[in-house]
């Protein structure tokens, strides 16, 4: 029974973790903003990913989490019609993923890459002008403005972008993203080399689009990033290994836990928490015990009343919480394992 | 989704303002049109000293020639950074998830090096017969008007450069290295050029209706390349470097 100590998933100043995910209509009625079956991506002999199937709703923000080289960014790359699917089907913001299909989704969908790739000689405005050309659309000053506005930089139009920091061309990338109103917003890593202010910033401008319902794909190797700003996360290495919200992911991983911790070691443990009702094993801890039970309510007192009649010093009594973290190296050790067999 | 000059327009827009901030670029195509303006003008003074001699037309053809380096050159180094170039910085990526089609982009980089190739080969080639008009021996003068040389100029310059940007961009598609590309996208334009020598040069004595038909038989072969290299050009191979 794998036990794992609690951990620390949320850092001051950033965003509240979100559980519920919202399921809007889209703009064909339909209430997937991203449906992919079975789908598959081979370079020659090698797999990029292998049979993956999801479904990504209207206004939800979904991570996408994988190792390096687990296939994430090809995936992306194919669902912005960019690489051609092996086999597999998938619907994109509601059309159906197929080479002659590939201009109607591109002009639905947005991807910023992992790489801001921006024209460094160009300034911000001139930057946007030539992607809202690219898209044809209507109100160009009025769109890249508002693009501005929403990360941020209207102050920086006129810069050019090869003087712009990290940071700076990243949310550049971000408003250049957001021109054409995408349906779904594919974010590949995208605080990957930015310092921590920076990453936050970027956190900020995610929950901001969050709140204003765009639905974002986001890949990340992050998982404080994923469990802070994503809805559902699937965590991806090769084949798709596990889908559902964090909390949920936790919870099929992991078995419910207590933290014990007592001022001394109990002479006789067993006698103690053993056969105690909700109670389903211990284990011991650095500063205590580990107790894996059925429900942590029930258990809870139990152990303390137990803990008081054996004159044990209580010093703490919690629940234990996974983390995302904790989830995604379960996975992936599994999968080294796997591999090793 | 039809073919839209919007999305050419922005491409070409958007070279042309890189163009201008980039010094190599800047540079090249402000070098070669003076290079290539001094060097045939010498030619042409030069001749006047053996205005009699035989070599007159030597002489003239060679500083034609030198007229129809701009069109070759300047257009084959631009497009030949056209595609490496921004996959180099990381800006192919971004554009190639928009809507814009392979043809729309193709034409939009092939018009950011034309026009500006056509205005500088042609202001270069106007400056030079002005110079010749006004400075000139009028029996070069004379030699230079009279023969088939102007007519090959105005026909060829911007068959030429079509040639030039297909060749650079085809290699441009296909290289990893931009001063590689623009190495062998140079010497792509050297057999069409070494053809044009011996026009210039009289070796192949050229009538103006063979002028026109050699003329229409390039536009034949720009418009093949043009097919060839929209053929060639594939997302999958630029984003990943290779064809799966």
């Amino acid at each position: 029974m794998p036990m794992t100590p609690q951990r620390a998933t949320q850092e001051a100043g950033g965003p509240e973790p979100i559980t519920d995910a919202p399921i809007l209509a889209g703009p064909n009625g339909g209430s997937a903003a991203l449906v992919v079956e079975h789908l598959t991506k081979r370079f020659g002999d090698r797999v990029a990913f292998d049979d993956v199937s999801f479904e990504v709703g209207y206004g939800e923000v979904f991570g996408f989490l994988g190792p390096n080289g687990a296939g994430k960014t090809t995936t992306v790359r194919t669902l912005g019609t960019l690489l051609a699917p092996t086999s597999g089907s998938a619907t994109v913001a509601g059309i159906e993923l197929r080479p002659e299909n590939g201009p109607a989704i591109r002009s639905r969908i947005s991807i910023m890459p992992e790489s801001p790739g921006l024209y460094l000689r160009l300034t911000v405005m001139e930057n946007l002008e030539c992607f809202a050309g690219l898209y044809e659309l209507d109100d160009v000053r009025g769109r890249i403005a508002r693009a501005l506005r929403a990360v941020n930089l209207e102050d920086r139009a006129g810069d050019q972008c090869g003087s712009l920091s990290k940071g700076l061309r990243q949310r550049v990338a971000l408003a250049r993203a957001l021109l054409n109103d995408p349906s779904v917003l594919f974010l590949d890593e995208p605080t990957s080399g930015l310092d921590p202010v920076a990453s936050r910033e970027v956190h900020g401008l995610i929950v901001s689009l969050r709140e204003r319902g765009v639905t974002i794909f986001l890949t990340t190797h992050r998982l404080e990033e994923a469990e802070r700003l994503c809805h559902r996360v699937a965590i991806l290495n090769t084949t798709l290994r596990l889908i559902g919200r964090p909390d949920e992911l936790r919870d099929r991983l992991f078995s419910q836990s207590l933290d014990v911790r007592l001022r001394s070691p109990l002479d006789d443990a067993n006698a103690v928490l053993g056969g105690l009702p909700g109670v389903e094993g211990w284990e011991q801890a650095p500063s205590g015990y580990t107790l894996a039970v059925s429900d942590p309510e029930i258990a809870a007192p139990q152990v303390a009343r137990a803990l008081v009649g054996a004159g044990a010093d209580i010093l703490s009594i919690a629940e234990s919480r996974h983390s995302l973290e904790d989830v995604y190296l379960e996975l992936i050790d599994e999968d080294v394992e796997a591999r090793r067999r | 989704m039809s073919f839209s000059w919007t999305r050419v327009r922005a491409i070409s827009v958007k070279e042309l303002r890189d163009y201008r901030r980039n010094r190599f670029v800047v540079g090249t195509m402000t070098v070669l049109p003076l290079l290539f303006v001094v060097l045939p003008l010498i030619q042409v003074f030069d001749a006047y000293a053996h205005v009699d001699s035989i070599n007159l037309n030597r002489h003239v053809g060679l500083s034609m020639l030198y007229m129809l380096l701009i069109p070759a050159f300047l257009p084959s180094t631009l497009s030949a950074y056209s595609v490496v170039g921004e996959r180099e910085q990381g800006t192919l990526e971004p554009v190639l998830i928009t809507p814009i089609r392979r043809e729309e982009f193709l034409v939009g980089k092939a018009l950011a090096a034309f026009v500006p190739t056509l205005v500088i080969a042609y202001v270069v080639f106007g400056i030079f017969l002005a110079a010749v008009s006004l400075f000139a021996h009028p029996v070069i003068a004379s030699a230079i008007y009279s023969g088939t040389h102007v007519l090959l100029q105005l026909l060829f310059t911007p068959l030429l450069a079509g040639w030039g940007i297909w060749v650079g961009i085809a290699v441009s598609a296909r290289s990893t290295d931009v001063r590689v590309a623009q190495q062998l996208s140079v010497l792509g334009t050297l057999p069409l050029l070494a053809i044009l020598a011996l026009l210039s040069l009289n070796v192949i004595t050229v009538s103006a209706g063979l002028a026109v038909g050699l003329a229409a038989l390039l536009l034949v072969i720009d418009l093949l390349a043009w097919l060839a290299v929209a053929a060639m050009f594939d997302r999958e191979r630029l984003i990943i470097g290779r064809r799966t």
